[in-house]
C-alpha cells in the first residue's frame, strides 16, 4: 500500500515539468519556445475537426450507402390519369386483408400489351419485361427488416393514416428517386431516413422502430414486441 | 413498468391450450406441424436431444408397473406461456432476460422472443422449468430445394439465438389482418388456431381464448381432472392438461407425498 503511493508519487514527480508554470510565479520569458507553437496549435486543431466532420458527415455516409435506380422510371403522375380508381387500381387488399404492395407485372399488361406512347421507358418496359413475360424487380424504399410485421389494413383502414404519412410523395411523384441501401445491413435508406444527423421534419422522413413506437405511444396502441414482430 | 408501454386500446385476450391426455395416441403430428408452420431446421439426427430443436415436443411418461397394470400417456409440450402470479406477472424467462427479447403481451397472453433481440446468453433457458426454449447452435440449413416452403410470415432464426412456440403468434397477425381490412377489431375463435390443434388428428388440442365464456378452452379447463405442468411452481401457465388416470396427473406435477396443493400465495 505506502509503497504504490510512494510510486505515485514519484510519477506525479517525474510527470511535472521541472519548470513548471505555478500561478504567482513569474510567466515565461517571451521569445521563448510556446507562444508560436500555441498559435499554430489552433489552425492545426481547427483543420483536424474540419477534416473529422468532412469523413464523418459526408465520406463516411457516401461509403456507407450505395444508390441504385429503379428498374424502370416510372410515373404516378402519369398513371394517376390512366386508371379510373386511383391509387387502389394498382395499391389495394387481397380477400386475404394482405396489402397488394407494388403490382404485378400481369397489372402492367394490361394496357402495355402494345406501345401506346414513344416514350423510350415504355419501349423498354415491353421489351425487357412484358415480352419476355419476366417481373420487374422493384426497390422497395419503405422495406422492413425480415423480423418486421406490417399490416397496411389497420393503418389505412382502423387508423385512417394517408399514405403520405409514411411514404411522403411517392404518389404524386413524375419519375422514381434513387433507391439507396445501406451496405453493412442492407436496409433501405429510408428506413433510417436522408439526414445523416437523423433531423426528422416530416413524418415520413424516417421510419426506425421508435418512429413507428412513437406514434402508437401517441394513439394508445398496444407497444408490446408482438405487434410489430414475429 | 412493463405494463406501461403496452396500453392498447382494444379488447384483451388470454390465449391458452387444453390438451386432452387420454386423446394423445403420441404420433407427432403436432411436432411435424409445428416444424413445417415455424421454419424450423432440423438436424442430421434429431433424435439426438442436446441439439433437436423443437418448439413442440412429446414427451412419453409409465407408470413403470408391471403387466398387466402398465400404462404409458404422452404429454406433448408447447411453451406454456407462464403468466406468472399477481402483480408481477414473473414470467420465468422475462424475469431473467437481461436484454429485454422475451416479452409478456398482456393483450394476447402470449410470452413473445424477438430473435435480432436476443444474444444467446440462454438464462430463460435455465429458468425456464419447462424445457420449452432451445437455443441455435448452428445456422439454420435445409436439404436444397426446401427453403422454397419456408414460411414468410415467419422470421428466421440464426446461430446463437434462443427460440421457442410463439402459439403460431404469425397466425394472430394474419386473423388481426383480415379483421382489419374488413374494418372490425374482435378475432372468431375459428379464426386463430396454432398449427398443432389444426393437426391433431385425436382432436386432443384446444386452442382459444381462457377468458372468453364462448370459447372452449374456457369451460374445458375447469373441468375436474384438470392440470397444469408443476403448478406449484406459481409459474401459473396457459397450458391445462386433462386426463381420467391419476399416475399421469401425478406424475405431471412431480407429486412426492403430502404437498399441498402447490399453488404458491401471489
Ligand atoms: C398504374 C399503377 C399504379 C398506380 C395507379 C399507383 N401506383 Fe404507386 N406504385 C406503382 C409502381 C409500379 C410502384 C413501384 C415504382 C416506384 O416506386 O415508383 C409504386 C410505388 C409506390 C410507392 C412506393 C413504395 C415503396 O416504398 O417503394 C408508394 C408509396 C405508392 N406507390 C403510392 C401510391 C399512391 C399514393 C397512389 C395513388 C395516388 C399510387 N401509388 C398509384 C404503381 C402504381
Ligand atoms: C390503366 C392503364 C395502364 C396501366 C395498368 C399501366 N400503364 Fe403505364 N402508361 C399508361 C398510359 C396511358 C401511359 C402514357 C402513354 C403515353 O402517352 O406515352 C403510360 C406510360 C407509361 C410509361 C412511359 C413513361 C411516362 O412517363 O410516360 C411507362 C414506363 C409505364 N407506363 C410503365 C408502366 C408500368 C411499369 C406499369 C405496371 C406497374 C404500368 N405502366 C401500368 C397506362 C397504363
Ligand atoms: C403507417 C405507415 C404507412 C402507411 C399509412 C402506408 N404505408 Fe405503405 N408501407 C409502410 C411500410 C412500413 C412498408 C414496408 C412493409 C414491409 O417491408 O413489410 C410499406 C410498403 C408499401 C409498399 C411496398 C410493398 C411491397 O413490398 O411491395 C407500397 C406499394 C405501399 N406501402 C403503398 C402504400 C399506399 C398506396 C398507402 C396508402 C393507401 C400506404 N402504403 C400507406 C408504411 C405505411
Ligand atoms: C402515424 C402513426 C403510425 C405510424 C408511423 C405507425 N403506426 Fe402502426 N398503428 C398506428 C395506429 C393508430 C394503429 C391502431 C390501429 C387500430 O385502430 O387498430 C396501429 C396499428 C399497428 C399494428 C396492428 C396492431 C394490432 O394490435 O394488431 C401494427 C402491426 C403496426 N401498427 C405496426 C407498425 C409498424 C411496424 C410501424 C413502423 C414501420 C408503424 N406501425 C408505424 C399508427 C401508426
Ligand atoms: C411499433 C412497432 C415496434 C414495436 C412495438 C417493437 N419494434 Fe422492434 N423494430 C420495429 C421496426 C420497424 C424495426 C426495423 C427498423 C429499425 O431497425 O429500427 C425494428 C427493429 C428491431 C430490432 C433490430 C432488428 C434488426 O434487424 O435491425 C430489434 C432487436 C428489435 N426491434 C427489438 C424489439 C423488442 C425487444 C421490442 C419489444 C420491447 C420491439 N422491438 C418492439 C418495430 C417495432
Amino acid at each position: 500500500m505506502s509503497a504504490t503511493e510512494e510510486e505515485k508519487k514519484q510519477i506525479v514527480a517525474e510527470g511535472e515539468p521541472a519548470q513548471k508554470h505555478v500561478p504567482g510565479e513569474a510567466a515565461p520569458e517571451p521569445g521563448k519556445p510556446g507562444t508560436w507553437e500555441f498559435l499554430i496549435a489552433i489552425p492545426v486543431f481547427i483543420l483536424g475537426v474540419v477534416v473529422c466532420l468532412f469523413v464523418g458527415w459526408v465520406l463516411f455516409p457516401a461509403v456507407l450507402y450505395c444508390e441504385k435506380q429503379q428498374p424502370i422510371d416510372f410515373s404516378h403522375v402519369v398513371h394517376q390519369e390512366a386508371v379510373d380508381e386511383g391509387c387502389e387500381s394498382c395499391h389495394f387488399f387481397r380477400e386475404d386483408g394482405s396489402f397488394s404492395g407494388i403490382p404485378k407485372l400481369e397489372n402492367c399488361s394490361q394496357c402495355h400489351e402494345e406501345a401506346m406512347g414513344e416514350h423510350p421507358e415504355e419501349t423498354r418496359l415491353i421489351d425487357e419485361y412484358i415480352e419476355p413475360g419476366k417481373e420487374i424487380p422493384w426497390l422497395v424504399y419503405a422495406s422492413q427488416p425480415d423480423c418486421v410485421f406490417f399490416s397496411h389494413a389497420a393503418h389505412i383502414n382502423m387508423a385512417e393514416l394517408s399514405c403520405g404519412t409514411c411514404h411522403g410523395s411517392i404518389g404524386e411523384s413524375d419519375h422514381t428517386r434513387p433507391y439507396q441501401y445501406n451496405i453493412l445491413t442492407g436496409y433501405s435508406r429510408d428506413i433510417w431516413g436522408w439526414n445523416i444527423a437523423g433531423i426528422k421534419k416530416n413524418t415520413w422522413d424516417r421510419m426506425k422502430m421508435d418512429d413507428c413506437a412513437e406514434c402508437h405511444e401517441e394513439k394508445g396502441t398496444n407497444n408490446a414486441c408482438f405487434v410489430c414482430h414475429k | 413498468m412493463k405494463e406501461e408501454h403496452q396500453k392498447g386500446h382494444g379488447k384483451t385476450y388470454k390465449y391458452g391450450m387444453v390438451v386432452d391426455l387420454d386423446k394423445c395416441t403420441g404420433c407427432g403430428a403436432c411436432m411435424v406441424a409445428c416444424m413445417a408452420e415455424n421454419n424450423i431446421s432440423f438436424r442430421k439426427d434429431d433424435t439426438n436431444k442436446l441439439v433437436s430443436n423443437f418448439w413442440m415436443r412429446v414427451y412419453k411418461i409409465s407408470n413403470g408397473l408391471p403387466f398387466p397394470d402398465a400404462d404409458i400417456s404422452y404429454i406433448p409440450r408447447p411453451c406454456m406461456h407462464c403468466e406468472g402470479h399477481g402483480h408481477h406477472h414473473a414470467t420465468p424467462c422475462v424475469s431473467v432476460c437481461p436484454a429485454c427479447a422475451t416479452d409478456y403481451d398482456h393483450e394476447t397472453g402470449i410470452v413473445s422472443q424477438v430473435y435480432t433481440r436476443c444474444f444467446g446468453c440462454r438464462y430463460c433457458m435455465a429458468a425456464c422449468p419447462y424445457h420449452a426454449r432451445v437455443f441455435n447452435w448452428w445456422d439454420p440449413r435445409w436439404p436444397e430445394g426446401m427453403e422454397k416452403y419456408l414460411s414468410p410470415d415467419v422470421s428466421p432464426r440464426m446461430r446463437g439465438v434462443v427460440e421457442k412456440c410463439s402459439f403460431c403468434f404469425h397466425r394472430l397477425q394474419r386473423a388481426r389482418n383480415k379483421a382489419y381490412a374488413e374494418k372490425r377489431r374482435e378475432i372468431g375463435e375459428d379464426e386463430y388456431q396454432t398449427a398443432c390443434t389444426e393437426a391433431c388428428p385425436g382432436g386432443a388440442i384446444t386452442f382459444g381464448d381462457l377468458d372468453n365464456p364462448e370459447h372452449k378452452v374456457c369451460k374445458l379447463k375447469d373441468a375436474p381432472g384438470t392440470f397444469r405442468l408443476l403448478e406449484k411452481l406459481g409459474t401459473n401457465p396457459k397450458v391445462y392438461y386433462t386426463t381420467t388416470r391419476d399416475w399421469v396427473q401425478k406424475a405431471a406435477d412431480v407429486y412426492v407425498g403430502n404437498e399441498g396443493n402447490g399453488v404458491t400465495p401471489a
